[in-house]
């Protein structure tokens, strides 16, 4: 690879397009600085929230071959009958990434217009919020039935599985409410600072959510 | 201008500044300190260890107060020498050899080296380094519950960690506070890999593209890449265990286990599945043990050659096929595990397949220094030093890797002189280079090199000393994790041993060189220039220390290939990055 020295890529002034952010000034040239790909400033939540991704699948794959591998020794694998109440909040996380989805749309279209007024983006939001509070009620609920029937964390592996999987997702659902939370938070600020990137990143994360709960129930549902 | 760094304008407070600090130079340095400390702990527990070894009835004074249980009179019991043990490995493993070449150097030089103002998420960095001193302090105080600290060595294997107090001494509070440490170091890992991605992949300055980038900047790049699938695997395996252990779980604990004349109350769990969970992490974590060593040594030489190696690109290619095949050969661990024989060799052959990558780093290492003017400065004794243990230790691997010569080795002083050579002194070795190479650049001052000298040749031979002998034991018989030799055919060796133990005596106390020169060079040492080595990379280009923000508020723009160096028709024999020098010289890479 020969050391000839390239000009810099004379990149044009790259700007950010107004519906990127709130900077008060509807967008500018930016610095020069950027590897401006695109003429965008590095966004690296963008990145990060896909190597989050990949580490709780991981996460998530090692206890599932944890579960594969528990199967196959001791006979002592008890099938156990789900909770019915799963599917309801299967139902639930589902609708709350549809909703997400609508208040993504509202956010984008009070960025790009602001006299928009920000109350169905924040309402919207607000209604994904409280799904995710009635998916994790609803999981809670399936432990207590669980209990009832007798089933509890060390009964048998299949209910040790169960609650390990479902409290782990519950707990990164916890996780995405707060992102949920934040971004509520800086849409309804006085000077709205609430960044696509972040938007994105944080419905993203929803939506992981939701797929990995249906990888969890299809998963419990034939090996449980 | 990086929006992320621009979060956090210049630090004004002294515990925003030096305490609760953004800034992944403070973070690195951090870092540092977490594993000096961890390291003399280490150490010290490994004195102990080889001291009761040889003179296993001799009272160690002062041992009582430690343990009252476990050391009566200063006597240590066979149970704490496995107490000290477990602790001795887990410290070294995680905050040491896991913290300074990766989460130390990395978090400090990894921004500056690609031209950004800070890491990607700042706070998160900070996070991250305080989850691990928590993580620390909950591994510590396994020293001091009444039990202490646990029986079961680093690797935790079940089911002697599951089961509880009924096995042994340290296995009710103590293997608690060890898997909840090691979730919580987890967590701070994770959070550390994800801020090394995702700054190297967005955050290059200007014409600073993946292929301009220092080998030390891929290095800790790909064991990012690495250490984010390992610790994945670790946390819930973890999990697990402290479920087994306190919510009566069964998932590592098989049935009708009588310890201690009590019926376990568990049933139809496999020891093998958490073997299988912890080597999964394991054996990768030795590479992320390894691999920023290897892209510092590389750095390093290079700047001491004053030439590139053979070739950049096949350095990278081979650090990057490491990181891939470190996933396919944790079974060579568990080759006498009771596993199928047959998928013995199925982990075999990767395991010698990894040999490939790693001799073609060697030798191009050789290769480029054959021919080449090496500067001998301390830094670049210690990366020829760590060649010199990484095939030192990684020849005893060809032994290990094959499963019918292991069945012999395997669980002997044979694999405990492969590892600390191939990992623990390698690694240490990489991080001594690093220290005395970038100390310049982190205080403003220069170390003694004299003193730095006296430090490499004290710590080379000594190294050599206790680790060589080691595989002769095991050749011998000499199983490992014995607390004491009293049968007939381990009798003979006790003299090696005390040749070890005092090796490790002196070899341990010439460290005192270096903290001696390291505490004395920060404050007295003559002033550095910001470049003292003529290095080419991006640090080098900053004061020493570097301001808040790296550069000053400029934006680097990169022109060059990291390693220019002996082109012709350069003004001077090495060409920063960031020079607007236009030279159309000879293909060096």
């Amino acid at each position: 690879m020969a050391t000839t020295v390239h000009e810099p890529p004379t990149i044009p002034s790259p700007t950010r397009r107004p519906s990127d952010h709130f900077d008060g000034s509807g967008g500018g040239p930016l610095p020069d600085n950027l590897r401006a790909v695109a003429g965008r400033p590095p966004e690296p939540v963008r990145t990060g929230i896909w190597v989050a991704f990949a580490t709780i699948a991981m996460m998530f794959a090692a206890l599932t071959s944890a579960l594969v591998v528990r199967q196959g020794t001791g006979n002592d694998w008890q099938y156990i009958l789900l909770p019915r109440i799963l599917f309801f909040n299967t139902a639930v996380l589902i609708a709350s990434s549809c909703t997400l989805e609508v208040a993504r749309r509202r956010v984008a279209a009070y960025m790009r217009v602001q006299s928009v007024s920000r109350g169905p983006a924040s309402w919207w939001l607000g209604i994904t919020l409280f799904l995710g509070v009635i998916f994790v009620a609803g999981q809670w609920m399936a432990w207590m039935q669980l209990r009832a029937a007798g089933l509890f964390l060390p009964t048998n592996p299949n209910s040790s599985f169960f609650y390990v999987l479902t409290a782990l997702h519950a707990i990164h659902v916890a996780g995405g409410m707060c992102g949920l939370l934040r971004v509520i938070y800086l849409l309804r600020r006085p000077v709205p600072s609430l960044q696509k990137s972040t938007m994105d990143a944080t419905s993203y994360y929803w939506h992981f959510m939701g797929l990995l709960w249906v990888y969890l129930l299809v998963l419990m549902m034939t090996k449980l | 201008m990086s929006e992320v760094a621009a979060h956090h304008g210049p630090p004004q407070t002294f515990l925003r500044k030096y305490v609760f600090s953004v800034d992944h130079k403070i973070i690195g340095l951090q870092y540092y300190g977490l594993a000096l400390v961890a390291v003399f702990i280490g150490m010290f527990l490994s004195w102990l260890m080889r001291f009761h070894l040889v003179w296993p009835n001799a009272a160690i004074p002062g041992l009582q107060l430690l343990s009252k249980v476990g050391a009566p009179g200063g006597i240590m019991t066979p149970e704490y020498y496995l107490s000290l043990l477990t602790m001795h490995g887990t410290l070294m493993v995680f905050f040491v050899l896991t913290n300074a070449p990766f989460a130390a150097f990395g978090n400090y030089f990894l921004p500056i080296q690609i031209g950004a103002e800070d890491m990607a998420f700042p706070r998160f960095n900070m996070m991250s380094f305080w989850i691990t001193l928590l993580a620390f302090f909950v591994l510590m105080a396994a020293f001091f519950v009444p039990d202490g600290p646990p029986i079961s060595g680093w690797t935790a294997y079940a089911p002697l960690s599951a089961v509880g107090k009924d096995a042994g001494p340290g296995l009710d509070m103590g293997q608690n506070l060890w898997g909840i440490s090691i979730a919580i170091f987890c967590i701070a890992s994770l959070l550390g890999s994800l801020n090394f991605i995702a700054t190297t992949l967005d955050l290059r300055a200007k014409g600073m593209s993946l292929m301009r980038m220092p080998l030390s900047t891929w290095a800790w790049f790909i064991t990012a890449c690495i250490s984010l699938l390992a610790f994945a695997v670790l946390l819930p395996a973890c999990l697990l265990l402290i479920l087994d252990r306190v919510a009566g779980t069964s998932f590592f604990i098989p049935g009708g286990l009588v310890i201690s004349d009590r019926l376990q109350p568990h049933s139809g769990g496999s020891p093998l599945l958490w073997q299988h969970l912890f080597w999964f992490f394991g054996h990768p974590e030795v590479y992320i043990a390894i691999l920023p060593a290897m892209g510092i040594v590389s750095h390093v030489l290079i700047n001491s050659m004053r030439k590139p190696l053979l070739s950049y690109k096949v350095v990278i290619g081979a650090m990057i096929s490491i990181g891939f095949l470190s996933y396919m050969v944790w079974g060579h661990h568990m080759f006498l595990s009771g596993m199928n024989p047959f998928s013995a060799l199925v982990f075999s052959f990767p395991t010698l397949v990894i040999t490939i990558p790693a001799t073609v780093l060697t030798l191009i290492w050789l290769g480029s220094i054959y021919g080449s003017r090496l500067q001998i400065t301390t830094a670049s004794l210690f990366a020829l030093g760590f060649i010199s243990m990484f095939v030192s230790g990684g020849v005893s691997g060809f032994f290990l890797a094959q499963p019918s010569t292991d069945i012999y080795l395997h669980a002997t002083y044979f694999v405990v002189g492969h590892f600390h050579l191939v990992m623990g002194v390698a690694s240490i070795f990489g991080v001594f280079a690093a220290t005395y190479f970038w100390f310049p650049k982190m205080t403003g001052h220069m170390m003694n090199e004299t003193f730095g000298k006296v430090h490499f040749w004290l710590t080379f031979v000594g190294a050599y000393c206790i680790f060589m002998p080691f595989h002769y034991l095991g050749l011998a018989g000499n199983v490992r994790r014995y607390s004491s030799f009293v049968d007939d055919y381990l009798q003979p060796l006790l003299p090696v041993h005390k040749f070890i133990t005092i090796a490790a005596f002196i070899t341990g106390g010439a460290q005192i060189v270096f903290l001696c020169n390291l505490a004395y060079s920060r404050f007295k040492g003559p002033q550095a220039p910001a470049n003292p080595w003529n290095c080419t990379s991006l640090e080098w280009t900053v004061p020493s220390p570097p301001p808040w923000n790296n550069f000053g508020g400029e934006h680097p723009v990169v022109y060059h290939d990291p390693y220019q160096y002996g082109v012709e028709g350069a003004n001077e024999d090495f060409i920063l990055q960031t020079s607007t020098e236009n030279v159309k010289g000879a293909v060096r890479t």
